[in-house]
């Protein structure tokens, strides 16, 4: 299980790595965490790697009232740690182990589009978006790709060969909101057999303003739903027909009947935290005007 | 310090140098090694039509490239069956480079030696072979039919059959006692492989300097893969020599030999004249090494109203994979194994060993203990809740008295040997146990389970080991035998036997195992043997070489040799400190010289006075130097026990199951280090729940091995595992000079069965296959709610 | 294409010709000869190659030596100070928080960083900091003991 050979490339600044890019259309390095064990079994043979960790610009995390930006190069271990966003860092705290996450990084695993992964989930239940760049012969050029349209299927993403996911941006919370993510994995650490994440937002009457999840390992890509009037406020009525909508498949850890089960069980579970969270913020919010 | 070390939790001397990165690994061996890697078939069943290796010669690096045609006629031979039995009419082994077919995923094609293993992989990658695909015989089920061979010699799939009964008390067999008995259960029970799974892999590394060989090799046996490698390759024994160095972990894989691996290496160093070396990958450990634990069962059962089994019989379909290099252990250790404290009635057990087309089985830690526990355990169970009895209450009206030592199961166990029990006091243990895990006090509800299981193991099998001891004259006692070891803790135990045999500290005392050139003569470490058969021949060389010190002091000393002591590796009259003679100089004097190299071995030179001048220096019948060396070979087997309770929690939701408690109640006899065998116990049990909720090979139709990762085997990790509690009785062995029984083995063996009784319990409904998931348990739950259609 | 870098490892500057490709597992390994650290897996799983980088453990055998040019590493070899060896190896001996030896040197960096960052860790953090480590031998009863008792040593030795 040794790494089949390539050329390395480790560009100094975003320019040169989309030149880069450009030209050999290589294969993106960042933490390498999924990536490395694709080459050591030789399922992956890239004549080109291209470490972007040497970019500067590209280790930035930017909090502001709007949301939290992640840098292509900023590793799961430091947005935990950092990151300001508390539904990305529980989620965080489910990818894999510690160790995985001091070299592996959030813009990575959006990529690497695991529709099993916790953090596609993340943006897309947060309506999130990934910058791409592009060198176009002259200079660079981005563009945002909103999450329901960036995981295209399983282990595929809407950047291009020439692409550079250069950041993603993770939407703060609202006022009145509470998250919650809820999973099942085999062992601690492993992909999800399924999972939950909800976000829901109460309005000022104390209803149900909002009210969206997304599901890990039960489809192709992250499945989204808005279930703001879902159930009339019956959580558990919402989650059955959320399991309803699904489409999972059997694999060697799990059945398909078994992910829809579960689905069930973690949306209501998820659901329930979450808005007992927002009823909480919005008591305090309430309290603090 | 005291050496009175015996029983002592004395802190392990491997660790210093394992904890600083100074163990030397098979890996950490031959720097400037040649690598090999191997070209391994990707189909389950297929002829080779032919290997195209043009592709590869271009590889930067690349030395040699050699399939099965490119191999001497000795080298090219099949694999040697290591264990003959009558019962095995068609026992199949491997070539070490496959020859025309390939019978699994995984068997080696191709060797490739290059400059580096970066190098020899990506020669593999290039080399084409064109493969026939065949009809691939894929599961137990599958097997039987036999309308696919794996064989085309061996018709049915069949390996091995073997009947073994028992008759009762009444002369019955176990039909007739079935059929008379007031109580009848049938039922049938599935266990799904797994694997030992160290986290080192195999690895071999060999250097040819034209007259010598010298192999390393991760193996549990150094002395006999010494004699197939010499045999292979027709080389003189003393020409060859293998050393088993730090070996990072066994649980039975490693016993297998020679590996193809083994034999080739060595060639391919002999042919090229560079050292070359193998390390296995984690995929060709998964693919090509060795699984072990699929079977099926059908039990048929009989008992009366207290729950005491009258008559009992057992039909086992054995998994053997593509080759039985191993024989038929495992499925004998099953039936023989299976009986375990109990004394039932008549008893009848039939096994079927079944080749099909995936990895070979041979034993993996337990050894086939597992699966037989499963089974009885699963029965007495199964009788409890047929007559409404507790499960505990029911086990004890069935199990063997203390007074009833030694017990002759009436069988014939692995070793060939009647299946007799030494000693034991199963009805004490079973009231410890309760005791531990708060049997009677424990209040059960849906989701929240106990559950219990009774094992005994045969341990300590022979035919023997040695132990070489000497004593130098510089008192440092230099202790070697020739089993090897995988993180068991010999080099402490053993030396702990050597110094509280000798009277000197720890610290004078050094142990060797698994190197042939210190120690020729040895079987290996396997079946719990390790403390059982070289701790005993230890302490037996320790005893001559005692005797001879006592002699030669009581000279030296004017004393009689019976009024005299070691201590402190000094000896001296008994109870009294006076005169005394330091080991060293009995060594001096215990070895006559010419020659002086230091002050101490100046006393034993010719002129020094020491020797009467009217003897010969060395006496009739008499060996110069302080060294003894013995052998144990026991008649037959010790018998070890146990019995382990668990209590476990069910989602009623996810229906994830937790361990919420594990408790151990364990005798292996005399302990010779309790924190050692507390180690044994716990990772035993960690492989055990493995076993039990996540691990298991899957193969697909076509014989794909479609989770030959740790990704997807799932090994537990610490988040997994409870804290384990134990306690221990001891009833020493009468069989053997230091009272010993294995341990090796015991922590996994009744894991599965406890496991399954524990969420039966917390369930409602009966748990009769191994491994468990989430997603089966729930099925389980939609089945017995009338939700879902059955299977078996 | 081979790549000259410089690995600062125990505290040495080593300069090492790599090509691209070589693991950085193997390049301390067979490059530097530090063989104390181990392979168990290569795919990021068992945990075994796990060094610090910069003080934060990673898997050795999912990084290319070339991609940490110029950084910092601590490998097994250099977790013992002038005095001998770390609280961390000692509690891991004084506890039998070892049998074959091998998972070993993955799980005293995973440690020696744990308890740098969480110097008194529950149970739950303990379990959750070596959750990434696999061992096959210990069963990690010991290996929980061994964290928490080095926590002491470290506490005791700190004052």
């Amino acid at each position: 299980m040794k790494p089949p050979p390539f050329e390395y490339h480790a560009p100094r600044d975003l320019d040169e790595a989309l030149r880069i890019l450009a030209g050999v259309r290589g294969k993106v390095l960042a933490g390498g965490q999924s990536l490395i064990p694709m080459l050591n079994m030789r399922l992956a043979a890239p004549a080109h790697l291209v470490d972007i960790t040497r970019v500067a610009s590209l280790d930035a995390l930017e909090r502001t009232r709007e949301g939290v930006r992640v840098g292509a190069a900023v590793t799961h271990a430091r947005a935990e740690r950092e990151g300001g966003h508390p539904l990305l860092t529980r989620a965080l705290r489910l990818v894999a182990h510690p160790v995985i996450r001091n070299r592996g990084t959030v813009v990575g695993s959006l990529v690497h589009a695991d529709p099993a992964a916790e953090l596609p989930a993340v943006l897309a239940v947060l309506g999130g978006s990934v910058r791409l760049a592009r060198w176009d012969g002259a200079r660079g050029q981005v563009r945002d790709v909103p999450a329901h349209e960036f995981f295209v299927g399983p282990m595929e993403s809407a950047a291009g060969p020439d692409e550079l996911a250069v950041s993603a941006f993770f939407p703060a919370l609202d006022e009145r909101t509470g998250h919650a993510f809820h999973e099942v994995a085999r062992r601690h650490g492993d992909y999800a057999l399924a999972g939950v994440c909800a976000v829901v937002t109460l309005g000022e009457d104390g209803g149900v303003a909002a009210a969206r999840v997304a599901c890990v390992g039960v489809g192709p890509a992250p499945v989204v739903a808005d279930l703001t009037g879902a159930g009339a406020g019956d959580w558990a009525l919402a989650a059955a027909a959320l399991s309803r909508r699904v489409e999972p498949e059997d694999d060697i850890h799990a059945t398909a009947a078994y992910r829809r089960h579960l689905v069930a069980v973690l949306a209501e579970r998820a659901l329930k935290e979450a808005a007992g969270l927002a009823e909480r913020a919005s008591k305090e919010a309430a309290g603090g005007a | 310090m005291s050496t009175r070390l015996f029983g002592e939790p004395v802190r392990r001397r491997e660790d210093p140098r394992l904890l600083t990165g100074q163990g030397r690994y098979l890996d950490d061996l031959g720097r400037d090694a040649l690598a090999a890697a191997f070209v391994r078939s990707p189909h389950a069943s297929a002829r080779i039509r032919d290997v195209d290796v043009a592709p590869a010669l271009d590889v930067e690096g690349l030395v040699a490239v050699y399939t099965w045609e490119d191999l001497p006629e000795r080298i090219g031979r099949p694999l040697p069956l290591l264990i003959p039995h009558p019962a095995l009419t068609h026992g199949r082994t491997a070539h070490p480079l496959a020859r025309d077919v390939v019978r699994h995923v995984g068997e080696p094609v191709v060797m490739v030696v290059a400059s580096d293993r970066y190098a020899a992989e990506d020669a593999c990658a290039l080399i084409e072979v064109d493969y026939e695909p065949l009809t691939p015989v894929v599961g137990l089920e599958r097997a039987v039919r036999g309308d696919a061979l794996v064989h085309d010699d061996v018709p049915g799939n069949v390996g091995a059959h073997l009947v073994q009964e028992v008759p009762g008390a009444d002369g019955r067999g176990a039909a007739e006692a079935i059929e008379a008995a007031p109580h009848t259960l049938a039922f049938r029970l599935h266990i799904e492989r797994s694997a030992s799974t160290p986290l080192e892999g195999r690895g071999v590394h060999a250097r040819w300097d034209g007259r010598d060989l010298r192999v390393h090799s991760s193996t549990q046996t150094s002395t006999s893969v010494r004699m197939a490698v010499a045999a292979a390759l027709g080389l003189p024994l003393p020409n060859v020599e293998v050393i088993a160095p730090d070996v990072g972990g066994g649980f039975g894989v490693k016993i297998v030999h020679p590996w193809p691996e083994e034999i080739l290496v060595p060639w391919a160093a002999m042919t090229l004249g560079r050292e070359v070396k193998w390390t296995e990958d984690r995929r060709e450990h998964f693919i090509a090494s060795a699984h072990e634990r699929g079977q099926i069962q059908d039990v048929r059962v009989g008992f009366d109203d207290d729950g005491r089994v009258l008559g009992l019989d057992v039909t086992i379909l054995h998994d053997h994979g593509a080759y039985t290099p191993y024989g038929i252990i495992v499925p004998i250790v099953t039936s023989t194994q299976l009986l375990g404290p109990y004394k039932i009635g008549a008893y009848r057990v039939e096994f079927s060993s079944v080749y099909t087309n995936t990895l070979q089985v041979t034993p993996y830690r337990g050894a086939g203990r597992p699966q037989g526990v499963f089974c009885m355990e699963r029965t007495m169970d199964k009788i409890a809740r047929h007559l409404g009895k507790d499960r505990a209450e029911v086990r004890a009206a069935n199990l063997i008295g203390p007074d009833e030592f030694p017990y002759d199961q009436g069988m014939t166990f692995q070793d060939g040997r009647p299946l007799v029990y030494d000693s034991g006091d199963y009805p004490r243990m079973l009231r410890m146990l309760k005791e531990l895990i708060g049997w009677d006090d424990h209040v059960g509800r849906p989701g929240l389970g106990i559950g219990l299981g009774c094992y005994v193991e045969g341990t300590g099998v022979g035919p023997y080991e040695g132990g070489h001891v000497q004593v130098t004259s510089d008192g440092r006692v230099h202790v070697s035998t020739g089993l090897t070891s995988q993180g068991q803790g010999h080099e402490t135990a053993f030396a702990q036997i050597a110094a509280s045999e000798l009277g000197v500290p720890i610290e004078r005392v050094s142990v060797v195992t698994g190197d042939t050139r210190r120690f020729g003569y040895a079987v290996g470490t396997f079946a719990s043997r390790a403390a059982v058969m070289s701790g005993n021949a230890i302490a037996l060389a320790c005893r001559k070489v005692r005797e001879k010190a006592l002699r030669i002091a009581a000279d030296a000393l004017e004393a009689d040799p019976a009024d005299l002591e070691i201590v402190e590796g000094e000896v001296r009259v008994v109870g009294a400190p006076g005169p005394a003679v330091p080991l060293s100089t009995v060594a001096v004097l215990a070895n006559p010289l010419r020659y002086a190299f230091d002050e101490e071995t100046a006393k034993a030179t010719q002129f020094s006075g020491a020797a009467p001048p009217d003897r010969p220096p060395v006496a009739e019948g008499d060996e110069p130097g302080l060294e003894g060396r013995d052998y144990y070979s026991p008649v037959r087997s010790t018998f070890a026990a146990g019995m382990h309770a668990a209590v476990v929690e069910t989602d009623p939701d996810t229906a994830e199951i937790r361990v919420l408690r594990y408790a151990v109640v364990h005798d292996c006899g005399r302990l010779i280090n309790p924190m050692i065998v507390e180690g044994q116990i716990h990772g035993g049990v960690a492989q055990g729940i493995g076993g039990a909720l996540y691990e298991r090979m899957v193969y697909d139709e076509h014989g794909q091995l479609v989770n030959a990762s740790f990704m997807d085997f799932l090994m537990p990790y610490a988040t997994e595992i409870p804290r384990v509690e134990t306690a221990h009785l001891e009833t020493p062995s009468p069989l053997n000079p230091l009272g010993i029984k294995g341990a090796g083995e015991a922590g996994v063996i009744p894991v599965s069965a406890v496991i399954a009784s524990a969420v039966e319990d917390a369930e409602g409904f009966p748990i009769d296959r191994m491994p468990l998931s989430p997603s089966e348990l729930y099925h389980l739950r939609l089945r017995h709610a009338g939700q879902e259609p059955g299977g078996d | 294409m081979e790549h000259e870098i410089t690995l600062v490892v125990n505290g040495a500057a080593r300069r090492v010709r790599v090509p691209a490709r070589r693991l950085l597992s193997d390049c301390l390994r067979h490059d530097l000869g530090l063989t104390g650290t181990h392979v168990g897996c290569e795919h990021g799983v068992c945990g075994c190659c796990t060094v610090l980088l910069d003080g934060e453990p990673v898997r050795s055998c999912l990084t290319f030596a070339v991609s940490v040019d110029g950084r910092e590493i601590t490998t097994v070899e250099g977790l013992a100070g002038p005095g001998g060896m770390s609280p961390v190896q000692r509690a891991f001996g004084e506890c039998h928080a070892l049998q074959c030896g091998f998972c070993t040197p993955g799980f005293l960096c995973t440690v020696t960083a744990l308890l740098r960052d969480n110097p008194s860790p529950t149970e739950e953090e303990v379990v959750e900091g070596i959750s990434g480590n696999l061992c096959r031998c210990t069963g990690y009863q010991n290996i929980v003991k061994a964290v928490h008792r080095a926590a002491e040593l470290i506490a005791e030795e700190g004052r």
